[in-house]
């Protein structure tokens, strides 16, 4: 075994909590050498240092103010050398189970210093996550989308993306000021935020809430007459495929009337 | 801390409560209509026969509510047949001596005397029944409130990451540690000694704490979770004019607090700022409890449940005369809470412990 000692990023909204957890680290020094080489105290913190900070193994509490441990996890693992992730959890259930299922390692908070060692030295060996465990063991849609760029995440709310395309290999974001691509399958996409957004073509989602009208194509011969979604603020103009526009009319049907 | 039950009779009614009152007037007058229109043919002369009967019932009901508002105290000490009989006799008493009071315009014939004395008792004795089946409906919904409220009450969250952040303290700074663990165990002995009286009096219904107790459990709570959170959460006390003496249930106050924290500040990667005012006004106290809105909370969205489980709470305590408000504006959530303002113990009370 390597005298290397482990780098650790600790994660907790709670600074008694992270001082605990370095308290149990310095009584393991002998037994379990490991350094910690970042903090956070937020979601977004997280996102933000950890990636610069070259930790192998993550700390992570679930119950964190901006973005959730677990959702934390699914960015991180865009990551190409991602961190081995243990969650720390007070208590919740649900998120317990799903850990079991997932095969994700977690801890319970007061963490006792033989089961923090001993999963630090599981975490040493198993390397990141797998991100189709994470997403099972998330409940519900996440609430950004991310974009890694030079070993660097990019954050896009859900609320600020107006469509998905889908183009030969990659499937292009739009948000209201840039594009982005991403590495996810539309079906996915649509399966994760069905409340969001809606299936206006085979190769489209647009999120409902940013669609300001519908325009009849010009041009073009009468029987490949179609329709076009309008969006707020941004001149793009996406074809519905006949297939979908029966379902996309119940929509605008639906807000007329509301 | 102590908490205090009050051993009301088996299901003798509070006649000094506002919600009792009003269901004896609406039902004997309801009563009285009903005699009125069974006694003349048509709605008319039903009604007119009612107005006339209104100028005997209406005093003779009136002075009744009185005596008994007056005797209450004593009522609640004697045994449940007793009472009953003793309430029965009392509207009895007056009936019959308003009968023969001077001005009465037409001086009653036997026959008028003997109906408005069965009627009375008719009408008292179903009463009795009535609000007594009332009690008693409502005491296993009460139960059932109160175990769910017990339940929900400190959160199994809030409690290991206290724990956690206790154990954090111990070589740090051991005084403080040593004073969190002091208020932690404060928090738990008053959720024992609850779980207690649930076991040991599930059929009755009141008891009450001072609020002086309440403001004092707060406060601890408070501590715990400043230590957790850190600078992290604000609390600004507005209590300066709380009657301290008032009474009202046990951990009516505390889980509005958790709320407060819960989804207020816990959720927020910023300062939040958490009111809590309790002051006095004419006879009734008022809690208001104010804390910022996260509309992207991660945490698990409220359902609400704290606050109708305290709702029918302190409608089973105060019935009529309390009130439970929320309201959301300018990414604040505020809650208010008014219910009178009752400093004696009641008659009766018993201490538990």
């Amino acid at each position: 075994m390597s005298a290397r000692p482990l780098r650790l990023f600790v994660a907790d909204d709670e600074p008694p909590a992270r001082s605990r957890l370095r308290e149990l680290l310095e009584d393991l020094r002998a037994e379990c050498p490991a350094e910690v080489v970042g903090e956070a105290g937020n979601g977004l913190e997280v996102l933000d240092r950890l990636p610069e900070s070259g930790a192998e193994v993550l700390l992570l509490d679930i119950n964190m103010p901006g973005l959730s441990g677990l959702e934390v996890a699914r960015h991180l693992s865009g990551l190409e050398n991602g961190p081995a992730i243990v969650f720390v959890t007070a208590h919740d259930a649900h998120a317990v189970e799903a850990f079991e299922l997932n095969a994700l390692d977690y801890l319970l908070k007061p963490v006792r210093a033989a089961r923090l060692a001993a999963a630090l030295r599981k975490a040493r060996h198993t390397g990141a996550p797998l991100p189709a465990s994470l997403e099972r063991a998330q409940a519900g849609p996440r609430t950004h989308f991310s974009i890694v760029e030079r070993n660097r995440i990019h954050l896009v709310p859900v609320a600020g993306v107006l469509y998905f395309k889908a183009e030969l290999k990659y499937v292009t974001l739009r948000a209201r000021d840039r594009e982005h691509l991403i590495e996810e399958s539309l079906v996915s996409l649509e399966k994760e935020f069905a409340t969001h957004f809606i299936r206006i073509h085979r190769n489209c989602l647009v999120a409902r809430a940013a669609i300001s009208g519908f325009e009849r194509a010009a041009g073009g011969a009468e029987d490949e007459a179609h329709w076009e979604v309008l969006l707020e603020g941004v001149p793009d103009r996406l074809p519905v495929s006949r297939r979908q526009w029966s379902e996309v009319r119940d929509i605008l049907g639906q807000r007329g009337r509301g | 801390m102590s908490i205090k039950q009050n051993a009301y009779s088996d299901g003798l009614p509070d006649f000094r409560n506002l919600g009792v009152i009003a269901r004896i007037l609406v039902a004997v007058n309801l009563a009285a209509i009903g005699a009125a229109c069974y006694a003349e043919p048509g709605w008319a002369r039903g009604m007119a026969r009612f107005a006339d009967d209104a100028a005997f019932i209406e005093p003779a009901l009136l002075a009744s509510i009185v005596a008994l508002y007056l005797i209450s105290p004593a009522l609640v000490s004697m045994r449940y047949l007793l009472a009953n009989v003793v309430v029965v006799a009392v509207v009895l008493c007056i009936v019959a001596g308003m009968s023969y009071l001077p001005q009465s315009l037409s001086a009653p014939d036997e026959r008028q005397l003997a109906r408005r004395l069965v009627f009375s008792a008719a009408i008292s004795l179903a009463l009795l029944g009535y609000l007594r089946l009332r009690a008693k409906a409502f005491s296993p919904a009460l139960t059932e409130a109160r175990l769910q409220a017990l339940q929900a009450r400190i959160r199994p969250h809030f409690l290991f990451n206290s724990l956690n952040a206790v154990l954090s303290l111990i070589r740090r700074d051991p005084k403080r540690a040593e004073l969190a663990l002091e208020d932690l165990a404060d928090l738990f002995r008053v959720l024992m000694d609850l779980a207690d009286l649930f076991r040991v009096l599930m059929s009755d219904g009141r008891k009450f704490v001072r609020l002086a107790d309440e403001i004092a459990l707060l406060e601890r709570y408070a501590s715990i979770e400043q230590l957790r959170l850190g600078e992290r959460l604000r609390v600004v006390w507005e209590i300066d004019n709380a009657p301290l003496d008032a009474l009202l249930p046990p951990l009516v106050l505390q889980p509005l607090l958790e709320n407060a924290v819960y989804h207020g500040v816990e959720p927020g990667t910023e300062a939040g700022e958490v009111l809590v005012r309790i002051e006095g006004r004419a006879e009734r106290v008022f809690v208001r409890m104010v804390n910022p809105i996260h509309p992207g909370s991660t945490h698990r969205p409220g359902n609400h449940m704290a606050l109708d489980n305290l709702r029918e709470r302190l409608m089973l305590f105060f019935d009529a005369e309390a009130k439970v408000s929320t309201r959301e504006a300018d990414g604040r959530y505020q809650v208010d809470i008014e219910f009178p303002q009752i400093t004696a113990k009641p008659a009766g009370q018993v201490e538990t412990r």
